[in-house]
């Protein structure tokens, strides 16, 4: 199980190591400044923190030594010949590009994808995404513009990536981002009219997981609802929850494609925890049937949410981390069925990751 | 030479501060500290080579409208501040 994990909040990185059966932030990094995305890479140990200053842009950080020491390397960055003369927001997710030695993927607002192969030292945008017609419809999910938040490349081909975006809908490229397919049938958007209901380039993917070992499973948090496909995300089915399906995070169990957690919140118009009681929800049996773990969460007065990248799974399945708006984290050692509070006064939890 | 003060909050990428440049606009005067600092560029200007929304400029005493600041004329003896605009929080 991992025993070390990386919490990005809006005041800085945190290291967290697990002694004695608890957890202690270990190192503290970038104090004071937003770290809107970390990677611990596993295929090399590098840590990544993509940091948001307040006044002075995006910036990516790498180290080479497990956290003691951090590089600044060149930011990702629109080109000039990019349509509509976007700049960069912020970096919303990072991951590593699979068998692919030294690929990174980075999301960004305004939705670019940026892709680097040696390590974040360079980053190219990946202009065929950004020059899909449909990108006229793409429109802000609780930001001006759009963003890209999930990034998965195909375990089994890592040239094969899959992307989702707010609010821009899911897409797939089977080429490193040369060429994309819009996908998302049977994904449905309250928000829009009637008609444009099931339009695919207009959905509010919130969070997209992945079976790691069955690549082909994934589970979607939307706007509104909850959906699992078993197409790559060609086709998805709705899930029902027995009372809320909204929600920004999800995790998906790294063996079996039938196990999947989710963070129920009152939906939209409110984005809190039902009477003030927090509870993580779990399916085993592929969104048929549902259970609500309630065990070490605050069950009054709560108003803590979970972002999209706040909730985490360990390869093993059994070990679960989440962080809250609220800066809450807790760490549940059996596959979420009870938690334990870790800190209740760390700043407002963007990222949780276990390594 | 105009005098470029850049605020404590970038001590860490600009550590010796003041610096002295050439140049007879603002733009001219920071290209000259771009071209021995390039990696202060990116914290002060956006991708677009605009004034990044929340950096202000200061020359002689007086705030610089963003969208003009970087074509302001300056004298060989202005003094520059670059600073965190407190829009940016």
């Amino acid at each position: 199980m991992s025993e070390r994990m990386i919490v990005a909040t809006r005041k800085g990185l945190l290291q967290l190591a697990r002694k004695n059966g608890g957890w202690s932030i270990e190192r503290t990094s970038f104090p004071g400044i937003a770290v809107t995305a970390a990677l611990h890479d596993a295929r090399d140990g590098t840590l990544y923190a993509m940091l948001k200053h307040g006044h002075f842009g995006s910036k990516v950080h790498r180290s080479d030594d497990g956290g003691r020491s951090w590089q600044e390397l060149a930011a990702p960055a629109f080109p000039a010949d990019a349509a509509g003369n976007p700049t960069l927001f912020q970096i919303w997710t990072l991951e590593a590009g699979g068998g692919e030695p030294g690929r990174l993927w980075a999301g960004a607002l305004p939705a670019g994808l940026f892709r680097s192969d040696d390590r974040g030292g360079h980053w190219s945008h990946v202009s065929a995404l950004w020059n899909v017609p449909e990108r006229e419809k793409w429109f802000g999910g609780g930001y001006d513009d759009a963003g890209i938040h999930s990034i998965s490349p195909d375990p089994r081909d890592p040239n094969r990536v899959f992307v989702a975006i707010s609010c821009g809908g899911v897409w797939d490229s089977p080429d490193a981002g040369e060429s994309w397919t819009l996908h998302g049938d049977g994904l449905v958007a309250a928000y829009m009219p009637p008609e444009l209901a099931g339009q695919k380039e207009t959905q509010d993917p919130h969070r997209v997981a992945r079976c790691a070992a069955s690549p082909d499973t994934m589970w979607m948090q939307h706007h509104c609802g909850i959906f699992r496909s078993t197409d790559t995300g060609v086709t998805w089915t709705q899930l029902k929850l027995p009372v809320d399906d909204f929600g920004f995070a999800v995790a998906a169990h790294p063996s079996d494609p039938l196990t999947a957690w989710f963070v129920p919140a009152i939906k939209d118009e409110m984005r809190v925890p039902r009477d003030g009681a927090l509870a993580v929800a779990r399916t085993r049996d592929g969104g048929k049937t549902w259970e609500s773990f309630r065990s070490g969460l605050p069950q009054r007065d709560a108003f803590d949410l979970i972002y999209r990248h706040g909730l985490d799974v360990d390869a093993t399945g059994t070990r679960l981390a989440m962080g809250s708006t609220t800066g809450s984290l807790w760490v549940s050692e059996n596959a979420g069925e009870a938690w334990q509070l870790v800190n209740a006064h760390l700043p407002p939890i963007y990222g949780v990751r276990l390594y | 030479m105009a005098e470029l003060h850049f605020t404590s909050w970038l001590r860490e990428i600009v550590p010796n501060g003041p610096l002295t440049a050439g140049g007879d606009t603002v733009g001219a005067a920071l290209g000259h500290v771009f071209n021995e600092l390039p990696h202060v560029r990116g914290y002060v200007l956006d991708e677009r080579g605009q004034l990044r929304k929340h950096v202000c400029i200061f020359a002689d005493g007086k705030r610089l409208p963003r969208e003009a600041a970087l074509s302001q004329s300056i004298r060989p003896d202005s003094k520059l501040y670059v600073m965190q605009a407190l829009s940016g929080g």
